[in-house]
């Protein structure tokens, strides 16, 4: 080991925070197996100590649906499209649920973690990547609970048509995935410094859930404040969504473009950051 | 040797006070300047971190041009008074914060274990967690599938390993953890303060494996540590951090010696005024005013040879009424501050009034110690040791160096032996020695 010392031997280099775009994406992938290990934390450590277990997972959504359609379909009586209430509901509570949970759980990346990330260091950014990961099991779940109430209605002749469209649904998780990551990680690098949004979060979650066609369908909203819906990138995603599994609504391209675009542009915006702040945050958090 | 981490003009800067390092008006402040080209605004304003003294501004340097090199398989310590900044340093050269200034290189991979244990998640079995674990320390599935076994053995809770961490008592939880770390190999390992807790044996096995892992595998090991007798059998070379800044560095004898020095904050000597002294302990119903460390001959120094005398001239004055008066002198172990010898006596009995001076002289004649470096310890109280009307001095003092003269080889502090702090004297009572002719053995 009487290697003569040339500068390039130098294997890492610690030096101020300078720059906004070197992101470790390579650490990040030198540490899969971190973030394979962090998803099986949250699976194996979840529901550890509860009755009902992995029950939960279908039991939320049912009771949601539920009110739901006790709420909005019998007494509002917002129209579903012609759809049984129950699946509308259902197909939005699923969707809009993945998205809500990955945008709230990674919102917290870095005060939740601020004890390890005190101590050792592997690139941040395996955190939140292991959450939206661990929230998949959740939602695969509750898919497997909506396609089988969908076959249920279908065999008792309700108007339902699944069609080919159901093939994007792995480009529907990612987009949405994306957005609740891009997301996440702005509000999480932000809270480091400003508190304040923390508390924003989980309100605001609730607040733009009305402005996305959860609980009615595009059609049923009144001309005038449509644009702001459609201006939310979550919306063709539903849209899309409920079209693929229940034949109902509209398929736009043009709106599910400007929603990958939209995902694009948070990401990248929620990748910079992230990477600044987590070079920094020790000292504010 | 080959150098594996040189640290070059490393400085952290840190905001005191309430809020984070930055407010919205300060961050933008700060892009302006960076926007029209000037140095920022906020650096220029720092200053020493020194925690005792109230500071101008709020920011301080918690380190400041620090600069240092490592070479390979050494083991470094790395020791310093609560804030002198070892942890931020060891922060930033294990990557959790990053430098404002200077930069560190290193060579190889770098592991940390400021706090073992780190990410151990409660409902997860050992085996589970030392997977988890595991990965959060860097090392890939395959590593620690392949040192599982060692791992377990290493941590003696085989019985415990499928069972979910929060159920053990918390010195498994430790040796697990350990043994977790202890099987990184990286290049570079980094420990800070861990031996704080486990038990005396588990201590010694942790040092035993860091030198091992120095020794033997060639790996380089930075040890942070308040316990000095640790650094010393520990590292061969260590630097001193003081006030952010490097105060020593070194081969460990020599910094620790210079060590000793700084911890007593304040050295005494002929002309410091002991009434401007700092940190004393006490309420002020009695007073230090002069203390002095004089010969024989009346004349001050603290140097002496074995077999002098050394006597302490001490003044006080009395604040409010109290019930006699003692004077503790104490001579203090340099490395682990215990007491090694006390001169207890009690001056008077008397009721004594605010107004009352005195002055007294206590002699420690003959000394006859191991030569060395002895910080001294001063305590005036009343007779009945009630700790409510006393002042204490300590930790200050210039230390009393006694020195072994030219005759210390014929002592019992011969400097190749090993030898205790005091002879008690001891004498042969039998001596017989049974002479045996070479010849007759050899036949």
């Amino acid at each position: 080991m009487s290697k003569i010392n040339s500068e390039s031997d130098w294997t890492l280099e610690i030096k101020p925070v300078s720059g906004w775009f070197n992101f470790h994406l390579k650490d990040v992938w030198r540490y899969r197996d971190l973030l394979f290990m962090f998803v099986r934390r949250d699976f194996v450590s979840v529901y550890k100590q509860t009755i009902l277990g992995p029950f939960w997972f279908f039991l939320q959504p049912i009771l949601t649906t539920i009110t739901f359609t006790i709420v909005f379909g019998n007494i509002a009586r917002i129209p579903t499209d012609g759809i049984p209430p129950i699946l509308f509901y259902m197909s939005g509570i699923v969707c809009w649920g993945y998205f809500a949970d990955c945008l709230t759980r990674t919102s917290s990346t870095f005060i939740a973690n601020a004890n390890i990330f005190g101590k050792v260091y592997f690139p941040r950014l395996v955190s939140p990547l292991s959450n939206i990961i661990s929230l998949l099991m959740k939602f695969g779940i509750q898919m497997l609970l909506l396609i089988g109430f969908l076959i249920y209605f279908k065999l008792n002749g309700s108007e339902v048509n699944p069609n080919i469209y159901i093939l994007l649904t792995p480009y529907l998780i990612l987009l949405m995935a994306g957005l609740g990551l891009g997301f996440g990680i702005i509000v999480s690098s932000l809270t480091t410094k400003y508190r304040d949004l923390a508390f924003l979060v989980g309100f605001g979650v609730q607040l733009l859930m009305y402005a996305t066609p959860v609980i009615y369908p595009l059609s049923a909203a009144p001309e005038k404040y449509r644009w702001i819906i459609l201006a939310n990138p979550m919306t063709a995603i539903i849209d899309t969504f409920r079209f693929a599994y229940l034949g109902a609504g509209t398929f736009n391209p043009g709106n599910l473009i400007y929603s990958s675009v939209f995902m694009l542009i948070v990401m990248a915006i929620g990748i910079v950051i992230f990477n600044r702040v987590e070079k920094t945050f020790m000292d504010t958090v | 040797m080959s150098e594996v981490i040189r640290v070059d003009g490393l400085s952290k800067l840190y905001r005191l006070g309430l809020v984070g390092s930055r407010t919205i008006a300060e961050d933008l402040n700060r892009l302006w300047a960076r926007f029209t080209g000037k140095e920022d605004p906020y650096l220029k304003i720092g200053e020493t971190n020194n925690r005792i003294v109230k500071g101008k501004t709020e920011f301080v340097w918690a380190l400041n041009d620090i600069n240092f090199q490592v070479n390979h398989g050494e083991r470094f310590g790395i020791i310093g008074k609560n804030g002198a900044g070892k942890s931020t340093l060891l922060k930033i050269l294990s990557r959790v914060a990053s430098p404002t200034k200077g930069s560190v290189k290193v060579k190889g991979r770098v592991a940390s274990l400021l706090e073992v244990g780190t990410g151990f998640h409660p409902e997860l079995t050992g085996r589970d967690n030392i997977f988890l674990n595991g990965s959060i320390l860097g090392m890939t599935q395959t590593e620690i599938k392949g040192k599982f076994d060692s791992i377990v053995d290493f941590s003696g809770v085989e019985r415990y390993i499928d069972t979910p961490v929060k159920r053990y008592s918390s010195g498994m939880y430790v040796r697990l953890a350990f043994a977790v770390a202890a099987h990184l190999e990286p290049e570079i390992l980094i420990v800070d303060e861990v031996l704080a807790v486990g038990d005396a044996e588990f201590q010694k096995k942790c040092l035993g494996k860091m030198h091992d892992v120095s020794e033997n595998e060639g790996r380089t090991v930075l040890f942070v540590s308040h316990n000095l007798q640790a650094i010393k059998n520990l590292c061969q070379k260590t630097i001193i951090l003081n006030n952010g800044e490097l105060f020593a560095s070194g081969a460990t004898e020599e910094t620790l010696n210079s060590y000793n020095e700084l911890v007593r904050d304040i050295k005494i000597d002929s002309n410091t005024e002991v009434n401007n002294i700092l940190n004393r302990r006490g309420n002020g119903n009695i007073r230090f005013s002069g203390i002095y460390v004089i010969d024989s001959l009346g004349k001050k120094r603290f140097q002496y040879e074995l077999g002098e005398s050394i006597r302490i001239k001490i003044s006080y004055e009395v604040f409010k009424e109290m019930k006699g008066i003692r004077i503790i002198v104490a001579l203090l172990s340099g490395l682990s501050r215990e007491c090694l010898t006390v001169a207890n006596f009690e001056l008077t009995n008397k009721r004594i009034y605010p107004g009352s001076k005195g002055e007294i002289e206590v002699e420690f004649p003959d000394i006859y110690i191991k030569p060395g470096e002895y910080p001294l310890y001063f305590e005036l109280i009343d007779s009945e040791f009630n700790s409510y009307s006393k002042d204490v001095l300590d930790d200050l003092t210039a230390p009393l160096v006694i020195k072994g003269g030219v005759n210390v080889r014929n002592t019992d502090f011969h400097p190749d032996i090993p030898s205790g702090f005091f002879a008690i004297p001891s004498r042969i009572l039998v001596n017989e020695v049974m002479t045996h002719s070479v010849l007759n053995e050899s036949a």
